[in-house]
């Protein structure tokens, strides 16, 4: 009985496997967040941390980065909490516009715009970002590596080179592979 | 003309703007030739654009060994 109920739990934790699978992804949801990078790599780093301390408590029914997101939403939830306390407390004010002309008009009508472009667009951008990183992550890893290193770090193509004992044309090949998955990556997952 | 082959790599080093003036135009003169290396440049163009648009971020590799040293000290 036991086995039985050991092969129906789908998910198992891997913490040795953490930093290679999910920090980037999380980095990424972070930083949609809190706009800083370095608080963002904090949250990361303490959300590892509170997943190694309450391994036991986890039930197998979530897939482990969902489990881990779980976490880090609790992170930035508490480094807004702690910002708020530092200021002393968050301040709300909310004016009836006073306008005449807009007289008799009802707060409804002045939350936000869920049609935003602005909002909208961060939030698509945020979503989009994560979609890239699931498949950045799906790349063998010395693509993924020297990808990112080229798109987002903006390393050049001789320092990435003289790194990983490659010549420009390997890196080359290699950039022209890994963008084309990519590509086709996004176009099942994203579009 | 250049082949399929070398347009790509021309084209992918261009999203990079690591292209010099001569590939640029022998690209050039593939893409008004050939449309399937006309479809993959602006394809690819657009995924410049999507990556610069989405503000990826990711922990150096340097970064990463450091967590994992913390992480199995814990």
């Amino acid at each position: 009985m036991t086995h039985l109920s050991n092969t129906m739990t789908a998910h198992q934790l891997q913490p040795d496997k953490w930093v290679d699978l999910y920090a980037d992804y999380l980095f990424n949801y972070a930083v949609a967040r809190v706009s800083n990078a370095e608080i963002a790599k904090d949250l990361v780093q303490e959300t590892f941390f509170a997943g190694l301390n309450s391994a036991k408590n986890y039930k197998g029914d979530a897939a482990e980065r969902t489990w881990l997101i779980a976490i880090l939403k609790r992170k930035v939830i508490d480094h807004y909490r702690k910002i708020n306390s530092n200021k002393g407390k968050a301040e709300v004010r909310i004016n009836y516009n006073a306008s005449s002309d807009s007289d008799g008009d009802w707060l409804e009508e002045q939350v936000a715009d869920p049609y935003s472009k602005l909002e909208n667009a961060a939030m698509e951008n945020a979503e989009l970002g994560l979609a890239i990183q699931e498949c950045i992550s799906k790349l063998p890893r010395k693509q993924s590596l020297v990808f990112t290193m080229k798109t987002i770090q903006g390393i050049s193509t001789e320092d990435i080179c003289n790194e990983l004992g490659i010549n420009p044309s390997n890196l080359w090949v290699m950039i022209h592979r890994a963008r084309t998955a990519l590509m086709g990556c996004l176009n099942q997952n994203w579009y | 003309m250049i082949s399929c082959e070398k347009a790509a790599i021309i084209c992918n080093k261009t999203q990079y703007k690591e292209s010099s003036f001569w590939e640029k135009l022998s690209l050039r003169f593939h893409l008004a030739m050939c449309k399937t290396c006309s479809k993959f440049t602006k394809q690819n163009t657009e995924f410049t654009n999507i990556c610069d648009k989405a503000n990826l971020h990711i922990f150096t590799e340097e970064e990463k060994a450091a967590m994992k040293q913390q992480l199995e000290q814990k």
